[in-house]
């Protein structure tokens, strides 16, 4: 049964410059006690995912249609109550940078106590226990001391283990964590993510997974989705994204990973410049920097069709091999549309 | 002194350190300092075309080796030697600026935004007056643009019209312009994304293969530089405890933290990093003001004895040409 259910949404930032569409049109469910990794480069929409489900947008920024269904709640449009009782409580964050995501001068006990007392009826007391029960949990040694230090006193990755308590101290049904090791050198991104999984299993919470580093998700996810250019442009399970990936974007993400490729061959990068978001293409987002585009990647959006079970994919070349092979036909744009509307 | 020997050695070593320290006076209250040994008694060599790579952990002092190597910092104590000639102050230190460069890390804050890309990439050409006509400079600049990639035409914009991959170019851009042998790359590529860190990291081989450039790479990504190095350094606090042929590392890794750190990094791939077991190393990096006595890694080794807390092992050669430095070898 999925938890989580995203359709259609739009998310824009409205900046003097012009209408940035930073989602444009996204889609996606989740089920319980699933892993899910969003992988992209900068500025293909990953945090803003992250930020439209727990609507913590900051102005220009703004959900412009869409739903987000959470369990059979509807989230958009829902009053700012609504979401205050979410956030934290049921959706839980942690974010990239723990560096400056814990107040400064404010104690940790503080900090993980408001947050506690804000979510739960525990008085101070409780509070306090509960908070010294979940540093415990998350692997900070001495956590009595800790309660009474200042974030500044504490490591990197000391910092995100508290965030990561604090985060977890109310038992949310759904963890976001946004590039959450990105800011951390890799024996402790290595801890870290050995935490997440660790807590992940034990408590069999709904894990959303937002970073650009494919050996993180290949480790800990279930399901990928590949987002370019504020799109979903493939979507489907570990497996098949890392064994049969079919959007050119995916397969040009795999294939510049520097570990996959001989010491004495050449790296093969993805040619050209990540997307202006201000200035879209009007067809396929990924049509500039193809090296297989035709003549309707730059004047219609791919549909996005299911190669096999669970694997979603929106690019022109898919459709047209499987129009080759007898399995789809091609519709004009205006029937398409009118068959969208009747669907 | 013979000068064929000289020569000879010339032509081995492009840039030699010796026992280099690096170590900067920290406040910790009133009236009182203490060192913070950023760099503590670090040798190693580049010979010419060839590319070390340097890794470690932030705060190992990675950054601080290559920015020392440039006297950027006056060394505490130890030798620079570039073609077998020490560096010191005044005369030898200017020339060899010319011969070497750098590229930082960050193409957002290492470039002036109110400057023309025409003018960052032809600085070093006017501090060094390296031209004699305003056209000789133009078209010195036009050659190095296209030697990036990047169209001479734009010469003219601002570096806020450039996406961060473009900024490195120009970065190296700028570095390319005194016609160096020798460059520092200070972690190029860690803010870019990864279909950028590619064509970057290509860029870097051709360009090594065209001008037969030598480089320090430093970075943290073991995976990038193992593509790029020949050889490659792995430092932990201060010191380097591991180095050896880029494959013979990655294959074959002997100090207990490079093999932490080989096993620490996540691999893209599904059933490869399911089935193998990571070793997770407990704890942080110790504070460089509290380095622990003996082999600093000591604290976090899963395989530390006593013994280890008394003396920093030296660098042994226990292979041709890998040295490590741990009791265990």
């Amino acid at each position: 049964m999925s938890i989580l259910k995203i359709k259609d949404l739009r998310t824009s930032f409205f900046t003097p410059s012009g209408e940035v569409k930073a989602l444009d049109g996204m889609s996606f469910s989740i089920n319980k006690g699933e892993v899910l990794g969003i992988v992209g480069e900068s500025g293909s929409g990953k945090s803003v995912t992250a930020y439209s489900i727990l609507q913590i947008l900051a102005p220009p920024g703004e959900i412009v249609s869409g739903s987000i269904k959470y369990k059979d709640r509807e989230l958009v449009g829902a009053g700012e109550d609504v979401m205050q009782a979410i956030r934290g409580n049921k959706i839980s964050i942690i974010f990239q940078d723990p560096m400056t995501s814990l107040n400064p001068v404010y104690t940790i006990e503080n900090q993980l106590v408001e947050a506690i007392k804000l979510h739960t009826d525990r008085n101070d007391e409780e509070a306090r226990e509960r908070a010294l029960e979940m540093l415990q949990l998350v692997g900070v040694n001495d956590p009595a001391r800790r309660l009474r230090q200042y974030p500044y006193e504490l490591s990197g990755g000391m910092r995100q283990r508290v965030m990561i308590a604090m985060a977890l101290s109310c038992e949310p049904d759904i963890l976001i964590a946004d590039e959450p090791t990105t800011a951390l050198d890799v024996t402790i991104q290595a801890q870290i993510l050995d935490l997440i999984q660790d807590l992940q299993r034990k408590f069999g919470m709904t894990t959303i997974l937002i970073t650009h580093d494919l050996g993180v998700v290949a480790g800990m996810c279930d399901k990928i989705i590949v987002m370019y250019g504020g799109k979903i442009v493939e979507a489907g399970t570990v497996d098949q994204i890392f064994y049969n990936p079919q959007h050119e974007y995916t397969k040009g993400l795999m294939r510049s990973i520097p570990s996959k490729v001989g010491k004495n061959e050449r790296l093969i990068p993805i040619e050209g410049s990540p997307v202006d978001l201000l200035n879209m293409p009007r067809g396929c987002s990924f049509c500039p920097r193809c090296p297989n585009a035709m003549k309707v990647c730059l004047e219609r959006e791919a549909d996005t069709i299911e190669t096999e079970p669970g694997h979603r994919v929106s690019c022109w070349m898919v459709v047209k091999e499987m129009v080759e092979k007898g399995e789809a036909a091609l519709v004009p744009e205006e029937e398409a549309k009118e068959i969208d509307n009747r669907g | 002194m013979t000068t064929a020997v000289k020569e000879h050695e010339k032509e081995e070593y492009l840039l030699e350190v010796v026992n280099l320290k690096q170590y900067f006076p920290v406040r910790v209250g009133f009236l009182k300092t203490v060192d913070l040994k950023a760099v503590d008694d670090v040798s190693f060599y580049i010979k010419k075309g060839e590319t070390l790579g340097l890794v470690g952990e932030s705060g190992c002092g990675k950054t601080t080796v290559g920015r020392t190597v440039l006297r950027l910092y006056k060394p505490t104590a130890g030798k620079i030697l570039f073609r077998g000639k020490e560096i010191n102050d005044g005369e030898s230190l200017k020339q060899f600026r010319r011969h070497a460069a750098m590229v930082f890390q960050d193409p957002y804050s290492s470039l002036n935004p109110r400057m023309t890309v025409g003018d960052i990439i032809g600085e070093p050409l006017d501090v060094h007056k390296l031209y004699r006509t305003k056209e000789e400079r133009e078209s010195r600049i036009a050659k190095l643009m296209d030697l990036v990639g990047l169209s001479s035409e734009h010469a003219t914009r601002y570096v806020h019209e450039f996406s961060g991959g473009q900024r490195q170019r120009i970065c190296i851009a700028r570095a390319l312009a005194m016609n160096p042998e020798f460059i520092v790359c200070d972690e190029p590529v860690s803010a870019l994304d990864v279909s950028i860190q590619a064509q970057i990291i290509n860029m870097f081989e051709d360009l090594q293969k065209k001008l037969g450039l030598s480089y320090l790479f430093i970075a943290h990504d073991l995976h990038i530089v193992e593509h790029i190095s020949d050889r490659i350094a792995v430092m932990y606090l201060g010191k380097i405890v591991e180095t050896a042929e880029s494959g013979e590392l990655m294959n074959n890794p002997l100090h207990p933290y490079t093999v932490s750190l080989l096993s620490a990094i996540p691999v893209a791939d599904p059933k490869k990093a399911r089935a193998r077991k990571r070793i997770i190393l407990s704890g942080d990096v110790p504070s460089p003001l509290n380095i622990p006595s003996g082999c600093p890694f000591r604290t976090r080794c899963p395989k530390a004895r006593a013994i280890c807390a008394e003396k920093m092992p030296e660098l042994k050669e226990v292979k041709k040409g890998h040295f490590v430095a741990c009791v265990l070898h």
